[in-house]
């Protein structure tokens, strides 16, 4: 039975993505939404949608208690004279959680940073699967009538309605009764993406810094999962030295060494050669760094850039962290060296509030 | 109209209602009939975010009481044992995952709840046919929806429902107005005057042909041409006024009407919530444990009734207090403590062990429940005796410490926060003065002033939404920080004029 109030449940929450929807630039810089991720849906905070009244304020406010307490003791909870066990008639100042999937999600992001879609490259991946009639509809042409069924059916309601006779086991479907074949569409193999992030971690990455990659993160998975059915991600830490490392470690390590960039483009390289053939995955690398490079290392780091990883990806991103140490030099050498490839986007991401930009920038490629 | 949630009402169920009716009968409750149906917490709640209506207009903010309600329910914070409407007959749903114990108590519980409805007068003058009119107004709502859009009309409903507590609770029981007055042609709305030199005057403020005018023109000599003042006293139904004067489409002046009387009807319960709860806990109480209980129950019973009647620390619970409250009356009158010999009596002692064997509790509260609101039972009944012994507090918001803090144990101070809490059901009191202010078809609202700040941002708002139904520039006179200031709202922009200090 759908009840009633689904009705005015489903308005709501249009109301409430309208909301995320307009507020959608404030979320992109905060961490909060990501410890709120499950399988397919992320919780999203929302402040209560309020009507206002005239009504009184703080100032001068008060109201009756029970309980011990000295004058001049504060009260911990807020007042309010609630009911206990029964039903609280109170709205109060709720904050909402609304949960809201994945794809939704990756849907405003695009919206909002006017994103195009992304091509998957290499065509022979795409098969366009044919339809099969194997599924059952209530409705239908009657080409399609699917008569076991339909008789099936109507043999189910004349006994459950008691007018069937077992004497005279006559049947008469009515409309209700007939089953039709449908067309269904066989998922198709699609084209396979694989994320693959490299984050420096040497000493001048401080905590914030990661935190601003972790968000980045967030929301370039929401994105490139929208597009992909089987999306794996792999995580490359680096300081002078670089290792493949698991998504907690990632996000989490910490080193004191160099820099050399070279060492994580290096090991991305051979990961890629060694499970992610070019012409089977659509390939996405994303490095992150403050951009404080051995100095040496620069051009070794793009070498292996342009000669090894750009053939193979869709897309090279380097987003560079601002810190209170790194030099940022290196987006100067990317820029010069590799800034007018096609797949190449450089952002440069001074705080929290540069995601914006640095996401527009990586995603608003649409490869 | 209940088909699609009947489900069989259990047999067992069905011989605790004829039980506990039987024991609410012989104590002298009076109700009317009460009809039971079991429904599971889906129901529930979206019968409680109905406001325990089956039908009721589409709107939003049902959807998100009713998300906050499942998801409060399913962390297990809380749980709706019983839902009661005032209505005759009186519909009271079950949850059917409660215990027999729990049915059993809680049928005793809506009893008691129906024979206030029936018989405090404060709800005499509501509609007990509100089943029907609710699911009349949701039509009406929905065909304007179909008629001039969802967005529309539902923006306009929000519009209204940010004033529907602006209207004059007492109205149903004081004739405000002159009877002559309501079968007079009232003017629609004043037409601004225009300034202009008296021989200009006829052409620039020409008079149209129809009634309102040609009374000022008979008497056009005479100095005082001004029209009779709108409202002619302030007016504290503001949604009355908005209905006879502000320039309305004749399906927005029905929704009004519609939240206006929806707002009317449940008035009562908001003004009555203490003794509502208290004479419900008390008889539920009492016909369980005089009557109902069976002794396998006694645990179920005790352990339900003390989460009912808990008491958390910082607030206070209806249910408790008014429970003690009449607790307290009865005992007061079975002794005799009351009238002035009592009150008069200075020997500690002898008050003390008072007890003229009056026996005239049950009869009082009866009474009580008859005759009182929450703040004339709280401004009654509330003793010094009985703050100390449940140990009631008043709290104040310390503005230095930005929280709220114990202010005093005094019996007059708490009891002043409590009335005040309770009185115009904690909300301000704003009048409408003038609905042609300067002469500008402007409206002036006044806050009458009674030691609390308006919540600014929220008043705002509210003005904004005055606006969008007076549709000319609207003020509220209001004190802030100890300042008497005007807030106006003309349509661009909110503006603040300090008018002086506060007396």
């Amino acid at each position: 039975m759908i009840q009633r109030i689904e009705r005015d449940n489903a308005r709501f929450r249009e109301i409430v993505r309208g909301k995320i929807r307009q507020n959608l630039r404030k979320y992109l810089s905060r961490g909060e939404l990501i410890g709120r991720q499950g399988r397919n849906v992320v919780t999203i905070p929302v402040p209560q949608i309020d009507i206002p009244h005239f009504r009184h304020g703080q100032r001068g406010s008060g109201g009756v208690g029970q309980g011990e307490g000295d004058v001049g003791d504060p009260i911990g909870t807020a007042p309010g004279q609630g009911g206990s066990g029964e039903a609280g008639s109170d709205p109060g100042e709720h904050v909402l959680e609304v949960e809201i999937e994945l794809e939704e999600l990756a849907q405003m992001l695009g919206e909002e940073l006017e994103l195009p879609r992304i091509e998957p490259k290499g065509k022979k991946n795409i098969v366009q699967a044919s339809p099969r009639y194997t599924s059952i509809r209530q409705v239908g042409p009657e080409s399609l009538r699917h008569v076991k069924r339909t008789l099936k059916q109507a043999l189910k309601r004349s006994i459950t309605s008691g007018e069937y006779d077992p004497k005279n086991p006559r049947i008469v479907p009515i409309q209700e009764d007939k089953r039709y074949r449908a067309r269904k569409f066989i998922p198709q193999p699609e084209a396979n993406a694989v994320l693959i992030y490299m984050m420096d971690v040497s000493g001048s990455m401080m905590d914030e810094q990661k935190e601003i990659v972790r968000i980045t993160a967030f929301w370039i998975d929401t994105w490139i999962k929208a597009h992909y059915k089987g999306v794996e991600t792999r995580y490359i830490v680096h300081d002078a030295e670089a290792a493949e490392v698991d998504r907690h470690t990632f996000f989490h390590i910490r080193e004191s060494g160099g820099t050399k960039i070279s060492s994580a483009y290096r090991l991305c390289s051979r990961v890629i050669r060694e499970h992610f053939p070019p012409d089977e995955w659509n390939i996405y690398a994303f490095h992150f760094s403050d951009g404080d490079n051995w100095g040496e290392d620069n051009s070794e780091a793009v070498r292996v850039v342009r000669d090894e990883l750009l053939p193979a990806c869709n897309l090279f991103c380097y987003g560079q962290v601002e810190s209170a140490y790194g030099s940022g030099l290196f987006l100067h050498f990317l820029q010069e060296a590799i800034g007018d490839q096609e797949n190449v986007s450089l952002a440069d991401i001074p705080d929290r509030d540069g995601i914006y930009n640095a996401l527009k920038t990586f995603l608003g490629k649409g490869r | 109209m209940f088909r699609s949630m009947r489900r069989p009402f259990p047999a067992e169920l069905r011989e605790a209602q004829r039980e506990i009716e039987q024991h609410a009968r012989a104590y002298g409750l009076d109700f009317f009939e009460v009809i039971f149906e079991v429904v599971d917490y889906r129901e529930m709640n979206q019968i409680a975010a109905y406001m325990g209506f089956p039908v009721r207009y589409p709107h939003w903010r049902w959807g998100m009481e009713y998300e906050r309600l499942t998801k409060s329910y399913s962390y297990g914070l809380h749980r709706i044992y019983e839902l009661v409407i005032n209505n005759d007959p009186c519909y009271a749903y079950l949850l059917a995952s409660n215990s027999l114990t729990d049915q059993r108590l809680v049928m005793a519980h809506v009893y008691a709840h129906c024979d206030f409805f029936k018989n405090n007068i404060w709800f005499s003058k509501t509609n007990r046919k509100m089943v029907d009119q609710m699911a009349n107004h949701a039509v009406r709502i929905r065909s304007y929806m179909d008629r001039y859009g969802v967005d529309r009309v539902e923006a306009f409903i929000d519009t209204c429902l940010s004033l529907e507590d602006q209207i004059d609770i007492h109205s149903p029981f004081i004739q405000r107005r002159r009877k002559q007055e309501e079968n007079e042609d009232r003017p629609k709305r004043a037409r601004p005057k225009l300034p202009s030199k008296p021989y200009m005057d006829p052409f620039i403020n020409p008079k149209v042909e129809d009634e309102d005018t040609q009374q000022t023109a008979v008497d056009e000599d005479a100095p005082a041409t001004t029209p009779a003042k709108i409202p002619p006293e302030p007016e504290k139904d503001l949604l009355l006024f908005l209905l006879e004067y502000a320039p309305l489409a004749p399906w927005q002046r029905d929704v009004l009407r519609i939240i206006r009387e929806e707002a009317y009807y449940f008035a009562p319960q908001a003004q009555t919530k203490i003794m509502n709860e208290g004479w419900a806990s008390y008889w539920h109480s009492t016909i369980m444990t005089q009557k109902g209980l069976r002794d396998a129950e006694v645990i179920d019973y005790a352990d339900h009734h003390a989460g009912t009647v808990a008491m958390h620390p910082g607030r206070i619970n209806p249910y408790k207090l008014g429970l003690e409250l009449f607790r307290d009356i009865e005992y007061r009158w079975n002794t005799g403590r009351f009238g002035a010999e009592y009150e008069q009596c200075d020997d500690w002692q002898r008050k003390k062990n008072w007890d003229t064997g009056a026996g005239l509790g049950r009869q009082k509260i009866f009474e009580v429940r008859r005759i009182y609101n929450d703040v004339t039972f709280i401004d009654e009944f509330l003793t010094p005796e009985f703050c100390e012994r449940h140990r009631l507090f008043a709290y104040r918001y310390d503005e230095d410490r930005e929280q709220y803090v114990i202010e005093s144990r005094e019996f007059k101070k708490i009891k002043e926060r409590l009335l005040f809490s309770l009185t115009n059901l904690g909300r301000p009191y704003i009048y409408v003065v003038d609905g042609n202010y300067e002469n500008r078809g402007e409206l002036y609202l006044v806050h009458r002033y009674a030691g609390v700040d308006l919540d600014l941002p929220y008043a705002r708002a509210t003005l904004q939404n005055v606006y969008k139904l007076w549709t000319r520039p609207v003020h509220l006179e209001t004190v802030l920080d100890d300042r008497k200031v005007l807030l106006t709202y003309d349509g661009s922009g909110h503006r603040k004029r300090t008018l002086g200090s506060a007396e």
